[in-house]
């Protein structure tokens, strides 16, 4: 069970802390090791052949070949380590951002532009579920 | 005797050595920018320090999850640009400074700082973007760095208190080295930022410039920023400003601020840049 933190309550934001990073080891080192290019090209041929050669879950497994970006982040992928991956596949930090905030590139681009996403409203959980619960999208 | 005369510190976002090395620097999206750092390129060409300690981290470069050193000072003659894993930057190699590093180490340790003396490491944009920001690109830097590697990938990084206090004891290191040296410390990293998860993109220009106001006029209320603030303000990433105190502490405690620049965004970044000089 994971310990409680002060950081817990705020909204979309995964801190890497010392116990992420011991549930994330082999997902991160796996991204390591596609800093090579002949890694590179052993993943590409057989993506799930190639995780075989890392003690990773099952989850962070299916986390990777959906490139579920958000889920590696919850099971203890790093984003400086989750960047070797999405640089293999050819994506920048800003379009995987996009993916990240369920917003095309182009939105996210112009968020950025215009001044980037304000603190306000976004610094705790409550104030997210606060704006959740008044959005009539959202079933409850 | 060696002395530090000035502080810089800047962002040191990846994209902004992208757009050097295709230069681009003059199109719209980066004209802005690269316009804050025609000061520090003018200044730097009067100041001619001989040695710059560069405060900066590591992104999974160098470091993996193997090894996460808190300080490491980069002791060696010379450090070559990383392989990020889309081919190094198209930058001189790192030319250390192996005396006055050592000199360092030796001294801090005994001041009680622990460094972990590193004599092997590739350097990444963390350390080469703001060489590039203030030098442009010549053939070989015209100074000699000592890469001081902070980890604030895996949390937490080092308190501001601890690193304003490394600071201070980098100025008092440098002032018991026999040799004649003028050294520049640089703290990089931040403004507010961050790059993973749902909340990705947030940027807060009232913390960055509240943050830029303490370094220069108050570093010890920076100090008393807790990490949690930083995350929950600054962005997950933007706890990388912790950097720019050991900068300031390795200062007098009264500086002029010669330079000041704020800009959003680079891609994902507020970028914030000063130069200080010690009162005489």
């Amino acid at each position: 069970m994971r310990e409680p933190h002060e950081y817990d309550d705020i909204p979309g934001t995964t801190v890497f802390d010392a116990e992420r990073s011991r549930q994330g080891y082999w997902l991160n080192q796996f991204c390591m090791s596609l800093m090579k290019a002949d890694n590179r090209a052993a993943f590409k041929a057989d993506e799930a052949g190639y995780m075989n050669n890392w003690a990773m879950t099952l989850e962070q497994r299916q986390a990777v070949l959906d490139r579920d970006w958000n889920r590696m982040i919850m099971l203890g992928g790093n984003i400086y380590f989750l960047a070797k991956l999405f640089s293999s596949d050819g994506k920048s930090f800003q379009e995987v951002a996009a993916i990240m905030t369920v917003s095309t590139q182009g939105a996210y681009a112009q968020m950025m532009i215009a001044g980037g996403r304000s603190p306000d409203g976004n610094r705790y959980q409550s104030e997210w579920d606060a704006k959740r619960a008044g959005d009539p999208k959202v079933c409850r | 005797m060696a002395h530090i005369f000035a502080g810089l510190s800047t962002s040191h976002v990846p994209a902004i050595g992208a757009a050097i090395d295709l230069g681009k620097t003059a199109q719209p999206y980066w004209q802005r920018l690269f316009e804050g750092y025609e000061f520090a390129k003018e200044w730097i060409k009067e100041a001619k320090p001989d040695v710059v300690i560069l405060v900066y981290n590591d992104h999974a470069s160098a470091f993996s999850l193997e090894l996460i050193p808190t300080f490491a000072l980069g002791c060696a003659a010379e450090f070559a640009p990383a392989d990020e894993g889309w081919g190094a930057r198209p930058v001189p190699v790192v030319k250390g400074h192996p005396e006055l590093a050592a000199h360092l180490a030796q001294s801090l340790i005994l001041d009680e700082f622990d460094l972990t003396i590193v004599n092997k490491m590739d350097v990444d944009h963390g350390l080469t973007v703001p060489l590039s920001l203030v030098y442009g690109q010549p053939q070989e830097w015209p100074c000699r760095v000592i890469p001081l590697a902070v980890n604030v990938v895996q949390y937490p990084p080092p308190t501001g208190n601890r690193c304003l206090n490394l600071g201070k004891a980098i100025r008092r290191a440098v002032e018991s080295y026999p040799e004649e040296l003028r050294v520049v410390v640089f703290g990089t990293g931040g403004m507010s930022h961050q790059l993973q998860g749902p909340r990705a993109g947030l940027i807060n220009r009232e913390f960055d410039n509240r943050f830029m106001d303490f370094v220069i006029d108050a570093p010890e209320k920076a100090t008393a920023i807790r990490p949690v603030e930083y995350l929950r303000e600054a962005g997950s990433e933007g706890i990388e400003l912790v950097m720019w105190l050991i900068m300031r502490g390795a200062l007098h405690d009264r500086v002029r601020c010669i330079k000041r620049f704020y800009h959003v965004p680079a891609s994902n970044t507020a970028v914030g840049h000063m130069i200080l000089e010690n009162e005489r």
